[in-house]
């Protein structure tokens, strides 16, 4: 019984470390032991499962969710999630929450001095449909100041968060948009070895989903850990990070 | 083809924009079978002060150590109302908690059983990849002979065990130190 296949382990260099110094809260938060190596069990490959009664048509379309719209460049962000193999991963739950088109979120704790716009909310959520398609309608985030270190600014960015088939596929990550000049500089952009792992966070302009007169498409296809083609009771290994 | 799992990036500070409409406290309602527990605790950086910006996810099996997910060969019932995923936010003192049952024990390798746990992820600002752990149960023998636990070096093990509260039936208590002294165990999957 039992004997299905674990998911991959991280690819070297494609993910981040968790201490990274340059971004300085991570200095006091990330841990300093070793992380201790754990084969995957029935408790790794499973995970939460979300039916489609949690998505609606609201939940993904950011400038619909009050009586007006929300200030700033409607943009459609479209793309696949797959797996490592390039499987499709469908009806599987996404998460994203942004920056107002001024770089202002509507959280307590953001004190930048940009407005808030009433009628922007900045969160979604969607379901991936058999192919592992998704697509939300929102307005392009402003890029933003943070505290970091002195003229610290953040390159517009939508935050997405997936869960995939399995606890051992969980991913938060953030997506940014193509040409835009902050990104070289940006820390936690940066937080990657592989330049081309990072890369792969700028989403793409596409012409395809792109509406005329209403918005311009943006694609951003997102990949979590594949299976692995070994039983997991005879997965063996040692890295640790 | 082969393609690279995306990179991980924080959630940064203002999470609670996109995650707060899923917050779960309470995983296992009235009538769900099993033990209830509440489990609350603290998360706490490397300073010993707390992670008022942080949150924990919680996957788990119900009381016949069942998932109720499509991979879980077993041939055990998958129990109404429960889903066993729980998401909780910390507040300003970085406390958490959350009210669950304690899963019956669930297949590990070599056929053997794992002692009840909860698995559980954490994120913070500050934090560019989650972190991952487990919540095993107090006054638990199973836990001696746990294959997980075992990996653990002894004098960090208690890291990953909920203390009875005194005086309180059914609560438990379970901190996240993020670094340092007494610094949680963190798994690598």
């Amino acid at each position: 019984m039992n004997k299905i296949p674990g998911y991959r382990r991280v690819f070297p260099g494609t993910q981040p470390p968790h201490l990274h110094p340059p971004y300085v809260s991570s200095l006091k938060r990330a841990p300093l032991q070793a992380l201790v190596a754990l084969p995957h069990t029935l408790s790794e490959i499973t995970g939460p499962v979300f039916g489609a009664e949690i998505a609606d048509d609201k939940a993904c379309d950011l400038t619909r969710q009050h009586s007006g719209d929300p200030v700033g460049e409607r943009i459609v962000v479209s793309g696949r999630v797959l797996d490592e193999d390039s499987r499709p991963v469908p009806s599987t739950l996404i998460e994203v929450w942004q920056a107002n088109a001024a770089g202002r979120y509507l959280h307590s704790r953001d004190q930048h001095n940009a407005p808030l716009d009433p009628n922007f909310t900045g969160c979604g959520h969607a379901l991936t449909d058999s192919e592992g398609r998704y697509r939300f309608v929102t307005i392009r985030p402003g890029e933003y100041p943070w505290g970091n270190h002195y003229n610290a600014w953040r390159p517009a960015h939508i935050h997405f968060s997936l869960f995939g088939p399995a606890f051992a596929t969980r991913l938060v990550t953030q997506m940014y948009f193509p040409g835009d000049p902050l990104i070289p500089y940006d820390t936690i952009f940066n937080c990657t070895d592989d330049e081309k792992a990072r890369n792969r966070l700028i989403s793409v302009f596409d012409w395809e989903t792109t509406i005329p007169s209403q918005a311009l498409g943006y694609r951003f296809d997102i990949v979590l850990s594949g299976r692995e083609s070994t039983p997991m009771e005879t997965h063996a290994h040692g890295e640790k990070s | 083809m082969s393609l690279r799992a995306t990179t991980s990036q924080t959630v940064g500070p203002f999470f609670s924009i996109g995650f707060s409409w899923l917050y779960r406290d309470n995983l296992a309602g009235e009538g769900v079978s099993g033990e209830h527990v509440e489990i609350s605790g603290r998360i706490l950086d490397g300073d010993g002060k707390p992670v008022p910006d942080g949150i924990v996810e919680i996957w788990q099996a119900n009381s016949q150590g069942k998932y109720a997910h499509p991979d879980d060969p077993q041939e055990k019932p998958i129990e109404e109302g429960f889903s066993g995923y729980g998401r909780v936010p910390t507040d300003d003192e970085g406390r958490f908690r959350f009210t669950t049952i304690k899963p019956e024990r669930v297949p590990g390798p070599d056929g053997k059983l794992q002692a009840p746990h909860l698995a559980v992820s954490v994120f913070t600002r500050g934090l560019l990849r989650r972190l991952i752990t487990r919540i095993y149960f107090p006054d638990e023998p199973s836990n001696a002979e746990d294959f997980a636990l075992n990996l653990v070096e002894p004098a960090r093990r208690a890291t990953l065990i909920a203390k009875k509260i005194q005086g309180r039936t059914g609560e438990l208590e379970w901190n996240v130190k993020l670094q340092g002294e007494g610094e949680t165990v963190f798994f690598d999957i």
